[in-house]
């Protein structure tokens, strides 16, 4: 539709293919954007999107395929070549030095006006220019270390607007940001596009890609499987190009709730690795058939709080009972041998050993026990045995048993933990970040698997910077927020805006419910 | 009476210890450099040791002093240029390799020694340089501006460091890489050229370090500098990377050796506590060592070999 208009897009990548050993990372991908746009490329980790913006931006060249930028072909080698063509990237992980201010990090690899030395003085009133037109509120004299998330955010957009980018890729920009940051973030950059800038945004969340863009790219597998118009298209439709068939965007929810508290939590206090209270004074509890959904920001004291409860890290007070039963602080085997199970938030750190084969990591809880271990020795028939029945029932998409399990992708290591979690059918199960970085389709078997867990009576914690998946899930939503449960409301009660207004600090409940200043 | 001569010691005592400082100084305000851009090298007695032989060497075929130092500070690019490569291109185990650069400086610059020269025979070493009016104030003249033009140039390194690293593009560049290579490498910084220069430089004043030891002394031997790159490489966490810390770290060093000295010349240690009395300094860098070191943070990336998209 806008193409017909017959102006020259200002990019234009054509045919683009990339290998990478074993994999074709893009295949004959083919994208354009216009000037003033927000062109949005969707897809699921692993698409290609990645990789094709990498490309763009000079990290490497392609296979095959041309960049045109204003109809003129380039060929950018580096990302310094790409920023003096006018294109800059916000990575999804910041790309800031935490031991230099806000000014030093926006002039690192520009020319100084007063070349060798540098001239701050002037960067710094230049970003206050920025930041008052853009409204992007930061103090350029601080320590990038100093700054919360959003605010580094703003820094990298302050970094792009400062090289005066005409091209912006922003790579899942959202993905550590609370819904109001993310209306505020989706302001300024529409702000931007208005100003005649053009924008490439990255995302594999549909109603951000809904609510923000111009045009919509579907890539899947390295192959753009559609675009498409937010204005005629749904959430579903996309979905489907993104997964390449159906999907269930959430879970049926039958109600079968035992009550009896499974988990108790009472006056939890928990360090964190600062040496500060990163959990301050907890208590909660959850009913066996329940899931509890915690909601928040990354960093607000979920991991400290997992940690406790599965004894992996020592309280400094508190209690937690499973089945009425005092659980020792700090002794993770005592935690599992009270019925507990445990899928962490560094499923390659904390949930699986890397270079270990697929059975041995089914057998890493349980290899002491008389059915796979006789004097000492590993008795290899029935161990696999258990991991090809676990392989069939969680459809672990692996070569063989004898494969390493960083060969799989994130979605098949992440069904091989919770396989394993779930072989003992625990009473209590913390699950973090149970899909971070997992494709649609192992998502949505995950969910099946945790729901259905909990018709089998388990008590569930489900942490999750992913409000939808929180909404999905849970009986009931704890938001934390700074150490603290900023409250618990059932899920009938929950809307997006009033989780998200918890999630920035602020307790719907004292000032007007409705609307809220940003607690800056 | 007695006063007099106290005070005589003490400034000969102070002086000595700048002097003795001068070498630790030079290595380790160099290996700070290259560290502050993410490499660590453990190489640097070796370095000191092939650019002490050099600048020895040097000396004696040329009698030209300021030709000793040269070649001193030549042979340290070099080895900069070649550590550069193994750890920035090849990308190595930067621990293992600086003890490679070590040994192979401690065993070449014996073997050369033996081949070329074979008995020690004497050079001429530095001529004391007096700064007019400077020396001549009384006490402080003495301690500190009655020195070879070796020492005065280590010292105004320090705040000319401090301005490259606090003040100029180049100093943010490699502030930067140390830290976050890839945030550094997104915005065009080249984070190899800038290791490469770090290492460079950084291995230039380990070669510089040597030359001046060398040649003070007036002499060469076998393991000339007796681990002394090891303890600039210690003063550069006690000096948390900073060119004044650094400073402080080896004026510490250089003096407590001084008082050993002259105690042992004094007579003040007895004969057999002698090799306990030696150990006075590197003691004493320890302890201050466990205060000061853990209140800093290292570079984020010291050690670690930038790979893109790695």
């Amino acid at each position: 539709m806008m193409e017909e208009s017959g102006s020259v897009p200002v990019l234009e990548m054509r045919g683009i293919t990339k290998h990478f050993p074993g994999v074709v990372a893009n295949d004959n991908v083919s994208f354009n954007l216009l000037k003033g746009e927000v062109h949005a490329l969707l897809g699921e980790n692993g698409a290609g999107k990645s990789t094709l913006m990498k490309i763009l931006f000079g990290f490497y060249p392609p296979d095959a395929g041309q960049v045109f930028l204003n109809g003129h072909a380039v060929n950018l080698t580096s990302p310094a070549h790409a920023i003096a063509n006018g294109i800059c990237m916000i990575h999804q992980h910041f790309m800031l030095v935490p031991t230099l201010t806000v000014a030093e990090n926006v002039a690192l690899g520009l020319r100084s006006s007063r070349h060798p030395l540098t001239d701050l003085a002037a960067v710094t009133k230049r970003i206050q220019q920025l930041s008052d037109t853009f409204g992007l509120q930061v103090d350029p004299l601080a320590y990038v270390w100093q700054l919360a998330v959003g605010e580094r955010q703003r820094v990298e957009i302050i970094k792009a607007l400062y090289r005066d980018a005409s091209i912006l890729i922003l790579d899942e920009p959202t993905a550590v940001l609370t819904p109001k940051e993310v209306d505020d973030l989706f302001q300024i950059l529409r702000q931007m596009a208005e100003a005649g800038r053009s924008l490439i945004f990255i995302s594999h969340k549909l109603h951000e890609v809904m609510a923000l863009s111009d045009r919509i790219t579907v890539l899947r597998n390295g192959c753009v499987t559609g675009e498409a118009n937010p204005c005629d298209t749904s959430r579903a439709k996309l979905a489907q190009m993104m997964v390449g068939r159906e999907v269930k965007l959430a879970p049926d929810k039958p109600h079968t709730q035992i009550c009896e508290p499974r988990l108790e939590v009472k006056d939890l206090v928990v360090e964190g690795d600062r040496k500060t209270d990163a959990v301050c004074g907890l208590s909660f509890q959850i009913c066996g058939g329940e899931v509890l959904g915690v909601a928040g920001v990354s960093g607000n004291g979920q991991r400290e709080l997992a940690e406790a409860i599965c004894g992996l890290r020592k309280p400094k007070t508190g209690q937690i009972k499973i089945d009425g039963q005092s659980v020792p602080s700090g002794n993770a085997k005592a935690a599992r041998e009270a019925g507990l199970s445990y899928v962490p938030e560094e499923r390659m750190r904390d949930g699986a050993i890397a270079d270990f084969n697929i059975f041995e990591n089914f057998i890493l809880l349980n290899h002491g026990q008389k059915r796979f271990c006789r004097m000492g020795f590993l008795r290899f028939t029935p161990i696999h045995q258990h991991s090809r029945t676990l392989i069939d029932e969680y459809t672990v998409k692996t070569p063989n048993l004898e494969t390493p399990a960083k060969n799989l992708s994130g979605g098949n290591i992440q069904k091989l933990i919770l396989a394993r979690e779930l072989s003992s059918d625990p009473k209590v199960l913390i699950a973090a970040q149970p899909t971070r970085g997992v494709d649609i389709g192992a998502a949505e078997y995950i969910h099946e698997r945790l729901s259905h867990q909990r018709t089998n009576g388990t008590a569930t914690l489900v942490i999750s910077e992913d409000l939808d998946e929180v909404l999905a899930l849970s009986d009931r939503i704890a938001v934390m927020f700074e150490g603290r449960i900023m409250g618990i409301v059932n899920r009938e009660e929950a809307s997006r805006e009033r989780i998200g207004l918890m999630m920035a600090g602020v307790d719907p409940d004292s000032p007007p419910a409705d609307y809220c200043p940003s607690p800056e | 009476m007695s006063d007099l001569i106290n005070t005589t010691i003490i400034i000969a005592t102070v002086a000595s210890g700048i002097r003795l400082a001068t070498p630790f100084l030079l290595a380790s305000l160099g290996e700070s450099i290259g560290q502050r851009s993410g490499v660590l090298n453990l190489g640097v007695d070796g370095v000191m040791l092939l650019g002490a032989f050099a600048a020895y060497y040097t000396v004696l075929k040329t009698g030209n002093l300021f030709l000793g130092i040269m070649i001193g500070l030549i042979l340290g690019a070099l080895i900069g240029l070649f550590y550069a490569f193994i750890t920035v291109n090849l990308q190595a185990q930067q621990g293992v390799s600086g003890i490679g650069i070590y040994l192979f400086g401690l065993g070449m610059s014996d073997l050369l020694f033996q081949k070329l020269v074979g008995t020690p025979r004497p050079i001429m070493p530095f001529r004391i340089l007096h700064i007019p009016l400077l020396s001549d104030i009384p006490i402080i003249g003495e301690m500190f501006f009655d020195h070879s033009l070796i020492v005065y140039v280590a010292f105004l390194l320090v705040p000319l460091l401090s301005l490259i690293i606090n003040r100029t593009t180049y100093g943010m560049n490699i502030r930067a890489i140390g830290e976050n290579p890839e945030a550094a490498d997104s915005l065009g910084v080249s984070v190899g050229g800038i290791r490469y220069s770090a290492l460079i430089i950084g291995n230039m004043l380990a070669g510089l370090a040597g030359a001046a030891l060398a040649i003070e002394l007036g002499i060469f031997q076998h393991n000339l500098t007796n681990a002394m790159g090891f303890i600039a490489i210690a003063l550069v966490y006690f000096g948390a990377w900073r060119p004044l810390g650094v400073m402080a770290g080896s004026l510490v060093f250089g003096v407590v050796a001084a008082i050993v000295l002259q105690c042992k010349t004094l007579g003040l240690i007895p004969r057999s506590a002698s090799d306990l009395a030696a150990m006075a300094p590197a003691i004493i860098t320890i302890l201050a060592l466990v205060v000061v070191a853990n209140r800093f943070r290292q570079p984020t990336a010291l050690t670690k070999p930038y790979v893109r998209g790695g």
